[in-house]
């Protein structure tokens, strides 16, 4: 008995002590080899009576199941510890930079971004969106907007003149976006409620002005539109723009050749160390210009003004992404300056939305 | 517009603070744009008596001065100018004091080891003058203690409005009073014009020498000689006045047209009547016809300008500037005085031509009160008499005022209907009333005949303007514009809105920068980028390179890209979605989308990586980028056809066409054409593409949202390997195309995965491998009808290219 205690303690020892798989298959060689010990007590158990078979066979197949139990046991440890050796030394430097990804680089202008809240934000109050060319006739960019004969603003110091044509008629790059209000209220039937973003020139370039701009404007023709209509309106747009609870708005009378009444719109804020914050504070800032579509233009886009009315207002794209976003200067907008655009540009997937904010 | 606040006081009977009047004139439509209260400016500043002026000890130019301030113990200060003696009395500023002549706020200093508390100042100091010569030095009898602002008379506040082209009016003092006195802050007061002592008949005579329909270019002119004048200094009140508003004094008779100008808004001209040879005709000039006018430069008229002339030619531009010979000076003692009434649209007109600005042009574009003509001329010569003596003589007037015959019919709800305010009828006919609006008929309906002095207004709606800026826009509570259906709001945008908008987000994605570039761009550029329309050529550019419409985005890309080479950036990506121009007509403006990369602005990365890296950019990644576009924009790709070549701004071997069909081209990309690249002064590589949002496949509109339904394979697809041997010319495309033809329906995908010249080929060939994926539809392919596809793949490729498989 004690033999075969003593053979099962020796042969789990070889296999705890196998360092690697070589010399755990030369133990496994030697206890259950061909020739080895406990495969030649095996072969004894043919050479027994059946009562010694009875007694010593569970022993010795006992013996067998153990080392072959513990071998497979140590098979799996020393697998394990192999491949953790081997995972050891595939270590990447994952401190290494990874390149930075396109939708990181990539940047929306602000202008872009600043239409894309403005619509947002009409489009809840109702509003549609509403597109002309920027080479417009002299008619629809001024007479019909009734700016007098010899105006200034008809002059070639203030307004870009393209050629003559034939008839000695020259068309002029839109000054403002109001063109397209008379192309709408000549095209569409009231109620019109829409909003013109785009591109406006004017021939003036310095500091503050350059020769090319972007404006929105907003209409509402129907038989009720009226000012205070129009002061909730601009009032809800700066809250809803600005993103903030409270604006104080405080509304000028002044004076338009396309409106009457007409009103200059001065928004109250407050400077502190460069930033402006709405809201708040003492000084006031002009925004936009606003008032009563006037009954000559009504006229002359064949509408009645004794029965439909309606008023019209426009601002500054740059303008207010200058007030909102803090830019200092007007020129950097169009000179494509990649660390201005990196800077004061939008990240390609920040989407405004009223659902989600405007601003990230 | 300027104005000091006591000048407004000879109009206006009132108890209002400065700042209700300055709060009120913004509220009201006359904007305030500054005001300056030099009582405030000049607070610190005293009266001072110098008790004594002694030798500094260590320095020979300053004096120790000894300075009674008027309040507690005299005090010492240390004092450079020449002037500074014992017993004089000139003004003080206390420590503390901000001096504006030198823009430094004073302290406690010592000065060569004297202490000095203060500082007394010279004229320079205080900006009242350029005398710096030495420290003020006031009369024995000024009060010292006194503030020097209210002793000197400066504590006056001069206001500056920012006058609305529609309000000739308010170009004058008496006119702003009048508006505040409608807004409630007082009583309008000096509208009586007293009548004139009249000597005689006037010697000269007046012609309005116009053909008829040019009459309306002078409809009065009206002339007065005041005999026996004498042409001082106007008085201190006045030159004060003047000064404070900017003008500076000249002599008597000068200044009176001026005060009159601001204080009536009547502009008036002054003859020397000794100078003036016969008598006046008023006409248009003749071409080539000079001047020497006041402001000592010579104009050369023409036709469309007004003159005064007499028998020795042109004296005066009508309503612009007089001339230098027949102006009055201190010698003139027989004065003619001029109240005349000028078209506003032909002074505008001749002042911008002739490039003068004055105060008279000002008002008589704006239109000046054609009813105060007379009463102008009688008012001024009443003051010429009594600043300057002499006798008036009786006036000559030629033409006549025009008549007024404009009458509103107005129906007191406007005002509501379009204020949405519900003013009374009370509260609008007492604002008109002071405004100077005559009504008649009390009804709900009455008659409205505007002032002479408002020609802006016209209509209903300038009424209802009137009243609403008198009575406050502030009073007029925001309301909410009601939804036009009570509904969930639709969408808004329209098809090439929302391309416009996706194309922006989808290609900032890819790591392009959006850049907003000029609308117009240089002749030469618009030339070689397809453009130069001469329609599309601006008459007035704001410069030379910015004088064209653009026929593409590209011009304003590249230069854009090299603009931040030049500063270091090389490496950029770029693009814009913009309009651009093929005629002047609507239809001639399309959108474009744009990109350019420069360097190794790739999508995958930019500039040198550690994982390889600092490839240059080509024309797939200009290709890529469209495509990209295209596939966001969800234009279909069943019917694009890439064509091999571009537009001359492009490399012709290395660029290509998108378009479905020959006719119907949207878009092109492919490397900068190094003839582009020389002639804009640029360093490539440079690749880009543009595409015309205009132009790409409208969706069809579907019944429903539904998707088609998803059809799943149950046998897997097969892929084979293929590699061909083709001409070099021949496109990879062709080969795909061959491919795919070969057995529609099985074959789902042809790719190219290896394209190899070199070693081993002919050099007139290349080697092209394609996979080829073929997925059964109803049963798992036997081998033998792979290998029949396969065969007529290669068949097919081979009729189609000439391309044998590769051994």
């Amino acid at each position: 008995m004690t033999d075969l205690t003593q053979l099962e303690r020796d042969l789990l020892a070889r296999v705890e002590a196998a360092g690697d798989e070589a010399a755990l298959e030369a133990v496994r060689v030697a206890a259950l080899g061909k020739k080895g010990s406990v495969s030649d007590l095996l072969k004894t158990l043919g050479g027994m009576t059946p009562e010694e078979r009875k007694e010593r066979g569970p022993l010795i197949n006992g013996l067998r199941d153990a080392v072959q139990g513990a071998i497979a046991a140590r098979k799996d440890v020393l697998a394990s510890a192999a491949l953790e050796a081997r995972l050891l030394a595939e270590r990447l430097d994952v401190t290494l930079p990874v390149p930075e990804a396109p939708e990181v680089r990539g940047r929306i202008h602000p202008i872009s971004q600043v239409v894309e809240e403005i619509t947002a934000i009409f489009a809840d109050m109702g509003f549609s969106v509403a597109d002309g060319p920027d080479i417009e006739t002299d008619y629809l960019n001024f007479t019909a907007l009734n700016f007098p004969e010899g105006h200034p603003a008809r002059e070639m110091h203030d307004t870009f003149f393209l050629a003559p044509d034939e008839k000695g008629e020259r068309k002029v790059l839109r000054t403002h976006t109001s063109p397209v209000q008379i192309r709408t209220m000549t095209s569409k039937a009231p109620p019109i409620r829409i909003i013109i973003p785009g591109r406006t020139y004017r021939h003036d370039s310095d500091q503050t002005h350059t020769p090319m701009f972007h404006q929105v404007e907003g209409l509402v023709i129907d038989t009720q539109a009226n000012i205070a209509h129009m002061k909730w309106v601009l009032e809800e747009f700066c809250k809803a723009f600005f993103e903030v609870d409270q604006v104080k708005m405080r509304f000028r009378p002044s004076f338009f050749p396309f409106t009457e009444p007409s009103a200059e719109v001065d928004i109250q804020c407050s400077r502190k160390g460069g930033e402006i914050r709405f809201g708040e504070g003492e000084d006031w800032l002009e925004i936009l210009g606003c008032g009563m579509v006037h009954p000559n233009v009504l006229r002359n886009c064949g509408l009645d003004p004794d029965k439909v009315q309606g008023f019209a207002w426009g601002m500054g794209i740059d303008r207010i992404a200058m007030l909102k976003y803090g830019m200092p200067d007007l020129r950097p907008f169009f000179e494509a300056d990649v660390r201005w655009l990196n800077h004061y540009g939008f990240r390609p997937l920040d989407i405004p939305s009223l659902v989600s904010g405007l601003t990230s | 517009m300027k104005f000091t606040f006591s000048w407004l006081k000879d109009h206006l009977d009132t108890m209002a603070s400065l700042d209700e009047v300055v709060e009120t004139l913004t509220r009201i439509g006359l904007e305030v744009e500054n005001v300056e209260d030099k009582a405030k400016t000049f607070a610190p500043y005293k009266v001072a008596y110098v008790v004594s002026a002694e030798q500094h000890p260590n320095a020979d130019r300053l004096r120790v001065c000894v300075v009674d301030t008027g309040e507690g113990a005299p005090v010492q200060v240390v004092c450079g100018a020449p002037n500074a003696r014992t017993g004089m009395k000139s003004v003080f500023a206390p420590p503390g004091t901000y001096i504006p002549g030198k823009n430094i706020t004073l302290g406690i200093g010592t000065i060569r080891g004297v202490e000095s508390r203060g500082m007394l100042c010279s004229a320079a100091e205080l900006e009242l003058s350029d005398d710096h010569e030495g420290i003020i030095d006031l009369p024995d009898d000024a009060p010292v203690g006194q503030p020097y602002a209210a002793y000197a008379g400066l504590d006056d506040p001069v206001i500056e409005i920012n006058l609305t082209p529609n309000r000739p009016d308010c170009t004058s003092i008496h006119g702003i009073a009048r508006d505040l006195a409608a807004a409630g802050l007082g009583t309008l007061k000096g509208g009586e014009i007293s009548a004139v002592k009249t000597v005689g008949p006037c010697p000269v005579s007046v012609r309005l020498d116009f053909a008829p329909g040019d009459e309306k270019l002078c409809p009065i002119f009206s002339l007065r000689l005041v005999r026996g004048v004498k042409n001082g200094p106007s008085p201190e009140w006045m030159q004060r006045r003047l000064l404070s508003i900017g003008l500076r004094p000249i002599n008597a008779l000068v200044d009176i047209t001026n005060y009159m100008t601001f204080d009536r808004g009547r502009p008036l001209h002054v003859f020397d009547a000794k100078k003036v040879m016969g008598n006046l005709t008023v006409r248009r000039a003749s071409d080539g016809e000079e001047l020497l006018a006041l402001d000592g430069r010579t104009y050369t008229l023409d036709r469309g300008t007004v003159v005064i002339a007499d028998e020795n030619g042109v004296e005066s531009i009508a309503g612009i500037m007089g001339g230098e010979h027949s102006g009055v000076d201190a010698t003139t003692t027989d004065v003619l005085i001029e109240s005349a009434l000028w078209d506003p649209l032909n002074i505008a007109q001749s002042g911008r031509k002739l490039g003068i600005i004055t105060d008279a042009r000002y008002r008589f574009e704006r239109g000046v009160d054609p009813a105060f003509t007379l009463p102008g001329l009688d008012l001024a010569a009443g003051m010429v008499m009594e600043i300057c003596g002499g006798v008036a003589s009786e006036p000559v007037i030629a033409g006549k005022v025009p008549q007024d015959n404009r009458v509103i019919e107005f129906p007191w709800s406007e005002v509501p209907r379009l204020s949405g305010l519900p003013v009374q009828p009370a509260e609008s006919k007492q604002i008109l009333e002071k405004l100077g609006f005559g009504i008649e008929g009390s009804s709900d309906a009455v008659k409205v005949t505007p002032p002479s002095w408002r020609p802006d207004v016209e209509g209903k709606a300038d009424l209802v303007e009137e009243v609403i800026r008198i009575v406050g826009l502030d009073r007029i509570e925001p309301r909410p514009l009601p939804r036009l259906e009570a509904a969930v709001a639709k969408p808004i945008l329209t098809l090439i809105q929302k391309r416009t908008r996706l194309a922006k987000h989808a290609l900032a994605v890819r790591g392009l920068v959006e850049a907003v570039t000029w609308s117009f761009i240089g002749k030469a550029e618009a030339d070689m980028f397809g453009g130069g329309d001469p329609r599309l050529a601006l008459a007035n550019p704001i410069a030379s390179d910015l004088s064209d419409m653009r026929p593409s985005l590209l011009p304003g890309l590249l230069k854009a890209a090299q603009r931040n080479a030049d500063r270091g950036f090389g490496d950029v990506a770029l693009f814009e979605v913009g309009q651009c121009f093929a005629s002047d007509e609507p239809e001639g403006q399309t959108i474009k989308a744009a990109a350019v990369r420069r360097g190794t602005a790739r999508p995958e990365g930019v500039g040198r990586h550690w994982d390889g890296g600092a490839t240059a950019v080509d024309a797939f990644d200009a290709k890529a980028d469209a495509m990209a576009l295209l596939a966001t924009l969800g234009i279909p790709a069943g019917g694009l056809q890439v064509v091999a070549g571009g537009p001359s701004w492009f490399h012709p071997g290395r660029s290509g066409t998108l378009q479905f069909g020959p006719k119907n081209v949207i878009g092109t990309f492919g490397e900068v054409h190094p003839n582009i690249l020389r002639v804009l002064d640029l360093k490539g590589p440079l690749v880009a593409f543009e595409l015309t949002l205009d132009g790409l496949p409208t969706p069809k509109p579907k019944p429903t949202k539904m998707r088609p339904k998803l059809v799943l394979s149950d046998f897997q697809p097969v892929t084979r390997d293929f590699a061909f041997v083709v001409g070099r010319d021949v496109a990879a495309g062709e080969i795909i195309k061959a491919a795919q033809s070969a057995e529609r329906q099985l074959i789902v995908g042809v790719d190219v995965f290896d394209v190899y010249e070199g070693t081993g080929i002919d050099p007139d060939k290349k080697s092209v491998a394609i996979a080829v994926t073929i997925q059964p539809t109803d049963k798992t392919l036997t081998d033998v009808e792979i290998e029949a596809i396969t065969a007529r793949i290669v068949a097919e490729v081979a009729k189609k290219t000439g391309a044998v498989l590769r051994s």
